[in-house]
Formats: C-alpha cells, sequence, structure tokens
C-alpha cells in the first residue's frame, strides 16, 4: 500500500501543552483513514500539522517530520500556503464565507488566489459541486448566498470549495457532528466516491462512522498513536488492550 | 462587551509576500503613532523659553500679561477646574438619570431609538453649542437663573457678582451639557453589563424597582460608572470652543461663578493668532499643563472603565 | 412612592437632556434659515458685512479640509485598525493600541498644537490647507482605527481559517476576506469619523486659520465653516451675525445627515443579517 502522507516522531505543543506525542503515522494513499479517540487525545491537532494549520495558532510550535509524497512539509524552503493547497481541510461546523455566493463560494480558493478566467471559475464550479454531490440542488441558483443552505448543503459546499483548488489530500475534522443523519449519510456517500481520486483523512468521534467509512483506522489516546490498521481488524480483533476498551464503550 | 482577539498569528515560516505586508501595515501604524509622540517632545521644545523663563512658579503664577511679558498659568488652570467642576456637579447626576433610565426603566422598543439621540448631543459640534449658549443660555441664565443665584446666595464668594451670563457657570453649564452623552452612554454599558442574577436577587428578596437599581446594579456598577465621570471630566477638560464662546473671557482668578473667567484651551483659542515669542511659548506651555492633565485624568478613567468591563472604544464622545 | 418618583426622576433626566438638543435644533434652523439663499451658498465671505457676502469659501474649505484629512487618516487608521486586530496579539500590538486610544482623547485644541509644530513650525508650511487637514486627519485615525479593530475582531475565526486552509495566503485573507466582511463596521466608523472632524474648529485656529477668498491652494489659509461661524458669532455687525448662523445651519444639516444617515445603514445591515439567519434570503451580496 502507498502511503500519502507519512509522519516521523511528530509532536505538536500549544505553549507547554504537549498535544501530539511522537506519532509514527502512514496514510495509505487513495483510500479512507479515519481517526478515533476520546475528546482530546489529539486527533485534530494531528491532522493540522499535515497541512500547516497548527501553527497558526500562537504559541503552537512541531517538531519532527511529516511528509507528503516522502517531502518534509516542514521544511525551510518549503511554503505553507503551498501545502494548504495540496491537502484540503473541512471544518466541524461548515463555514461558508457570508459574503459570498454559492458559485464564489466554490471557487473562493481560486479567486482569492487572484484566478479570473470565467470560464475556468465556472468548469471549476461545475467540476466541485458535482464532486461534492451538490450541483444537481443548487445548480438553478448560483447566486444564492452561500450561508441560505441548509447545515448539510453547506457542508458539501465547504467540501466543494476545498476540492476546487485540486487537492491530493482531503482532511475532514468532524464533518458531521453538526448535521443531521441523512445529512450525514450524503456526505458519507460522498467520501466513498471520492477516495478514487483523493486520500481522505476524516477525524470522528463517532465510531460507528469510522466503521461505516474507513477502510482504515488509526486510534489514538492522550496524544500518542495506540494502534493503526485495517478497519476491520481494528474494531473486531484490536491488538492493544485500550483500542479495545474504547470500542467497546468503556472509556470515552 | 468587545469580541474576543483572534488567536490566529503566524509563527515560523511563512511566504514574503505575507511577511512584507504584516511588516508593511505595521510600519505605518508605528511610524504614526511615533510621529504623533514626537510632536509632543517637539511641542515640549516649542515651550522651552517659557519654561526656562518662569520655571515652576509658572504654574502658580496669577498674571498674564503680555505687556510686561509675565506669564502665569494659575488662573487658567483654576478656571478649567471651576468649570469642569461645574459640568460634572450638573452633568454626572443627570447623566446617571438617563443611563438608569435607558439600562432599566425603559420599554425596549424605546431603548434603542432614545439612545441614539441621546448620542446625536455628542454629534453637535462644539461651536454651535458655543453659538447656541450664547445667543439662547446665556439670556436664560442671565435673566433667570442667576438673579435667583444672587438674591439667595449672594452672600457667599461663589456667587457674587453681576448676572451677565458670560460666565464660569454657563460655561460650565454648556459644559455639562456636553458631556451627557459620554459619561451616560458608558454609564449605561456598565449597568448593562451587570448580570441580571444580581437584579433577580434583589428583586426575589422583596426589592422594589428602585432599590434594586440602588442596590444591585448601581452599587455593583460603581467603579464603571466612576470611570464614566471621570471620562466625562476629561472631555470637559479638553473641550474648546462652547468654553471660549461663553466664559467672558477675563485672565483673572475669582471665585465668583457670576464673574467671567479662562481656561487653558479658550485661553489659547482667543490668544494664538496674535501670539509672538516668549507669549507664544507660553501659551504652549499652557497646552502642555492642559495635555499632561487630561492625559492624566484619561489614563485614570480608562483604568476605571476598564477594570469593570472589558473597554469600551472611544469615539470621542459617544458610542 | 419612591419607586415612582425614582422612575419619574429619570425619565426627567433624559427629558431635560433632550431639551438643548431640541432647543439647538430649532433655533439653528430658525435663525439660519433666512440667511439661505443660493447667493449666499455661493458667494465668498469678505468680512465686512456688507451686501452680498455668502459662505461660498467657507462650505469649499470644509469640504477640502475633510477630503485631504481622509486622505491622509483613513488609510493610516485603516492600516492601524489592521494590525492590532488580524496581527496584534502580542506586545507591539498592545502597545500599538494603548497609544491609539490616548490619542483618541487628546483635547482637540492639543492636537491643533501638535499639528502646528510639525507644519506650520517644523515643515514651515504657515497657516494652510495642509496644516488643517493634518490636524484633522490625527483626529480620525484613532476613531478610525478603533473603529476598524472592532469591526474586524467580530468577523468570526472559522472564516479566518476556512481561508488559510485554501492555501490562501494571510495578506490576501485579511484584505479579501475579512474586510470583506467587517465592511459595514468599518464603513460605519469611518463615516462618523468624518462627521466628527467636519465640526472641528480649535484645531484649525491654530493651524489652517482662516481666508476671505476663495482658495484651494495646500500651503495658504482657508475659510472654513466652523470657524467662520467663530469669527462672527460675536459681531456687532447683524450681517455677520447672519453669516454666522447661516454657516451652523449648513454645519449641522451636513454632520446630524452624517450621523442619522450611518445609522439609517447600520440598521438596515443588521436588519438584513437577522432576516438571513431566521429566513433564507436569497440575495447574497452583503455589498
Amino acid at each position: 500500500m502507498e502511503a500519502k502522507i507519512v509522519t516521523e516522531d511528530l509532536n505538536a505543543y500549544f505553549g507547554d501543552v504537549h498535544a501530539v506525542r511522537g506519532v509514527n503515522l502512514s496514510i495509505p494513499k487513495n483510500k479512507i483513514t479515519a481517526i478515533i479517540g476520546p475528546s482530546g487525545c489529539g486527533k485534530s491537532t494531528l491532522i493540522r500539522c499535515t497541512n500547516r494549520m497548527h501553527e497558526v495558532v500562537r504559541g503552537a510550535r512541531v517538531t519532527g517530520k511529516v511528509l507528503l509524497d516522502g517531502k518534509n512539509i516542514y521544511d525551510a524552503d518549503t511554503d505553507p500556503v503551498m501545502i494548504r493547497t495540496k491537502v484540503g481541510m473541512v471544518f466541524q461546523k461548515p463555514n461558508p464565507f457570508p459574503t459570498m455566493s454559492i458559485y464564489d463560494n466554490a471557487v473562493a480558493g481560486l479567486r482569492l488566489n487572484g484566478e479570473k478566467d470565467w470560464k475556468i471559475l465556472d468548469d471549476t464550479v461545475e467540476r466541485s459541486l458535482k464532486l461534492a454531490a451538490l450541483w444537481d440542488e443548487v445548480k438553478g441558483n448560483l447566486a444564492a448566498s452561500g450561508v441560505s443552505l441548509s447545515g448539510g448543503q453547506q457542508q458539501r459546499l465547504c467540501i466543494a470549495r476545498a476540492l476546487a483548488v485540486r487537492p491530493e489530500v482531503l482532511l475532514l475534522d468532524e464533518p458531521c457532528s453538526a448535521l443531521d443523519p441523512i445529512a450525514t449519510a450524503k456526505i458519507e456517500d460522498l467520501l466513498f466516491d471520492l477516495k478514487d481520486q483523493f486520500t481522505i483523512v476524516i477525524v470522528t468521534h463517532n465510531m460507528q462512522q469510522a466503521a461505516r467509512v474507513a477502510d482504515f483506522t488509526a486510534f489514538m489516546y492522550m496524544g500518542e498513536l495506540i494502534e493503526f490498521g485495517d478497519t476491520k481488524v481494528i474494531f473486531e480483533n484490536p491488538a492493544k488492550e485500550l483500542t479495545e476498551k474504547y470500542i467497546t464503550g468503556r472509556f470515552g | 462587551m468587545r469580541a474576543p482577539r483572534s488567536r490566529l498569528t503566524f509563527s515560523g515560516r511563512t511566504s514574503t509576500a505575507d511577511r512584507l505586508f504584516e511588516y508593511g501595515v505595521l510600519a505605518i501604524a508605528l511610524s504614526t503613532l511615533i510621529l504623533v509622540w514626537g510632536l509632543v517632545l517637539e511641542m515640549t521644545i516649542d515651550a522651552q523659553p517659557a519654561i526656562y523663563r518662569f520655571g515652576p512658579g509658572f504654574l502658580v503664577g496669577a498674571q498674564w500679561n503680555p505687556n510686561t511679558e509675565m506669564f502665569g498659568a494659575l488662573p487658567f488652570i483654576f478656571g478649567t477646574l471651576l468649570t469642569s467642576g461645574i459640568a460634572i456637579l450638573i452633568g454626572v447626576p443627570l447623566s446617571i438619570g438617563i443611563a438608569v433610565y435607558l439600562s432599566e426603566l425603559a420599554p425596549p422598543w424605546v431603548r434603542e431609538p432614545l439612545s441614539f439621540v441621546v448620542e446625536l448631543l455628542a454629534a453637535v459640534p462644539s461651536v454651535i453649542y458655543g453659538l447656541w449658549g450664547m445667543y439662547a443660555l446665556r439670556p436664560f441664565i442671565a435673566h433667570s437663573v442667576e438673579p435667583f443665584f444672587i438674591s439667595f446666595l449672594g452672600w457667599t464668594p461663589l456667587f457674587q457678582g453681576n448676572a451677565t451670563g458670560l460666565d464660569k457657570f454657563t460655561a460650565g453649564v454648556i459644559l455639562a451639557i456636553m458631556i451627557i452623552p459620554t459619561v451616560a452612554s458608558v454609564s449605561k454599558e456598565t449597568m448593562r453589563a451587570v448580570p441580571d442574577s444580581q437584579r433577580e436577587a434583589a428583586l426575589s428578596l422583596g426589592a422594589t424597582r428602585y432599590e434594586t437599581t440602588r442596590i444591585a446594579v448601581l452599587s455593583y456598577a460603581r467603579s464603571g460608572i466612576f470611570g464614566a465621570c471621570i471620562l466625562g471630566l476629561g472631555r470637559a477638560l479638553g473641550e474648546t470652543m462652547a468654553v471660549t464662546m461663553t466664559i467672558g473671557n477675563a485672565n483673572r482668578i475669582s471665585w465668583s461663578m457670576l464673574d467671567p473667567g479662562q481656561t487653558m484651551s479658550s485661553l489659547i483659542a482667543n490668544n494664538w493668532g496674535e501670539a509672538q515669542g516668549i507669549q507664544l511659548s507660553a501659551l504652549i506651555e499652557i497646552g502642555l499643563v492642559l495635555f499632561i492633565v487630561a492625559l492624566v485624568v484619561n489614563l485614570f478613567a480608562r483604568l476605571m472603565v476598564g477594570r469593570f468591563m472589558k473597554a469600551v472604544p472611544m469615539t470621542g464622545g459617544g458610542l | 412612592m419612591k419607586n415612582q418618583l425614582a422612575s419619574f426622576a429619570a425619565l426627567a433626566c433624559v427629558v431635560l437632556a433632550l431639551v438643548p438638543l431640541v432647543y439647538i435644533l430649532f433655533m439653528v434652523v430658525k435663525t439660519g434659515a433666512p440667511a439661505i439663499s443660493w447667493e449666499f451658498l455661493t458667494n465668498r465671505t469678505v468680512g465686512t458685512g456688507g451686501p452680498g457676502e455668502g459662505i461660498g469659501n467657507a462650505i469649499l474649505g470644509t469640504l477640502l479640509l475633510v477630503f485631504y484629512a481622509t486622505l491622509i487618516g483613513l488609510p493610516i487608521g485603516l492600516m492601524t485598525g489592521i494590525y492590532v486586530s488580524e496581527y496584534g496579539n502580542n506586545k507591539i500590538g498592545y502597545t500599538v493600541r494603548f497609544f491609539n486610544d490616548l490619542l483618541a482623547n487628546f483635547p482637540s485644541i492639543v492636537i491643533g498644537l501638535l499639528a502646528y509644530a510639525l507644519v506650520v513650525n517644523l515643515l514651515h508650511f504657515g497657516f494652510s490647507l495642509f496644516a488643517g487637514s493634518v490636524a484633522l486627519a490625527i483626529i480620525m485615525i484613532p476613531i478610525v482605527a478603533n473603529t476598524t479593530e472592532e469591526a474586524l475582531r467580530m468577523v468570526p475565526n472559522s472564516l479566518r481559517e476556512g481561508a488559510l486552509a485554501l492555501g490562501v495566503p494571510r495578506w490576501r485573507t485579511v484584505l479579501k476576506v475579512i474586510l470583506v466582511n467587517g465592511k459595514s463596521g468599518v464603513v460605519t466608523g469611518a463615516l462618523l469619523s468624518v462627521a466628527r472632524i467636519t465640526g472641528e474648529t480649535a484645531p484649525l485656529l491654530l493651524t489652517a486659520f482662516y481666508s476671505s477668498y476663495w482658495s484651494a491652494s495646500l500651503t495658504q489659509p482657508v475659510a472654513s465653516l466652523p470657524l467662520t461661524i467663530f469669527r462672527n458669532y460675536n459681531s456687532p455687525s447683524k450681517e455677520l451675525l447672519q453669516q454666522a448662523w447661516g454657516a451652523a445651519l449648513v454645519l449641522i444639516l451636513i454632520v446630524l445627515s452624517i450621523n442619522i444617515g450611518v445609522r439609517l445603514f447600520l440598521r438596515n445591515r443588521t436588519g438584513k443579517r437577522k432576516v438571513v439567519k431566521s429566513w433564507k434570503q436569497r440575495l447574497s451580496l452583503r455589498t
């Protein structure tokens, strides 16, 4: 299995708080990897290290390496802005830009970076909204405000927005926790369709979701990576006792 | 209440464009502040001749005589303090009353528009206050208020003299009106910041509206309201035009409120055009004294208000 | 009983405070209106009280002063506000904000002295339009900086993160996402500061002085509405006094219409915001 992202002895800090401890993780290419664990275990922080969003918070720092296709994204000569176009992110609470229409939101990544060619923008809007399974629902009124959509639609719009910049990896940080079950199901179906083209990492506190959706699962606890493997194996026959305890609901 | 500040900053490796932008913006922000405070220094230098000649005695010198070139700041410090004092005495109770009404008593649909109208008081330019003060307030005070003072209180040194209306009292009244928007708005905000649980606690003990307000709101918000008053004082100290136009321009010390006087700012406003040489220097020194006094008062005020709640942005008069 | 009395007293305070406001407006309109005519608005002040005088040059002067002051003060204030809000979460940021807040409370005559020191003394410009504009700009900067900072702070962090995660560099995020989202607050602050400096008199006394002529030169003294009032308020000449009232009317109309206009504009924004949240609005652009 080819690895898309590999972390080597990754440690992340918020000031003195050691949030991620010596994590060595291999994210397989073109698969869906779920990261599960109790609240505060560092799973969100972990993925934010892979698109260099962690360092944006004041006092945050990172040691160790994160290799994207073999190259360390924390190299001195690497531009974090570039990394973020390659590794996209969708957040827990849908955050479309309120002053922009659906159209503008979808191509925000391109527009904000100066793209002006209408043909390219039009194509991108259609392509990414189709990828996000939102096209049919909104194609009649792309000028509507981005925030006029339902919660589930807004989240799919955010997915489309992230996909529009053609990332190679898509990180999703508990994307369905603010959504109802039907919207959640739509997004989970969407992820299945996307994994052929993208490598997907989804952080979730919902184990059933991980079991439904992910090819591989990583279990984190207190900043450490406890176990990683095939989802089936993790859920049916975990190697570590801690993992089993979490899976069976004895804590967290 | 202030919105929480963004936690996002950049540390570590960033793109050059980002760095350029951040430092460019910082450079402009800093250079402006450095410029302004540098000018304060320049102002001090301009005042040097007078500082040198009159020394610390300037602050207690009671003479202002361009002919003999003897200058002292005392009459004007006195005038400033007296008029500001009147402004506080009259303006603060009114402002607190307004704040109480707007915060506790007004029905919700009236609160917004009424607050706005009170704040409009701050929008009226000072010079128009002075104009109105001269032709509407002054006659009223001279004919209706001051004779009353003279007949009842004329035996005190505070109320001797003629009822011309062009005096410290009128100036004080106008200042009182001008500080109302500031003191009322900030007081209102501090009162609104008092948690409802306080009011509920008092009400559940059987307190009336009046008692609740007094016990639960006013005393809780005490320091904030005090800060608001100091803010108003700061505003009154620096006010120029309305005072200049109603105070009567007399460069001497007089305890009577019915006598004309002069404040530090009105002195500068009145004499700037013709002043030269040492007189100009002395005027600038007066400006320096005013600056320092206003600075100290405002710093103190911000401390008080800031301590009570997250600081309210200063927009120079209203909110 | 005490309750009633106290409530009544509080209401009385409000009414009492509003009396001057109403009285002033009433008096300015009543006394100033007769002076207004097309000639009045377009002739220049001569200062002798003869017939055919007007405040045209004072209106022009005020417009020019405000224009140049805004030209200088608005960008600086904006950038200061942007810095403090977006990058200022550190010692330098706190220092900038602190000194800026102090500046906001300088007495306006002291600001006149500062501008005098800079422009008239150091730069040898003399009493001039430029000096006056600098003074007004110094008044404007902290107001704009403060309102900008508040407006930008209200923009939720999720928008900043969303834009950054798309691979948009920080500076573009600030300009194209955050500033755009905070636009109404920023514009409100800018307009209110313009209204404020339009009415300022004391700093102009020390810097722009006065002129009875039509002048747009940066290096010459210039007339202004507030100074027209101040020069003539005491005048024994009925015509000159009338000039003062007429100027007062024009001035207060400008200042109040900005203030009320901004308030209506702001209400529209808040109204719209509520509408967007509770019903699904079709229109997107918040301008």
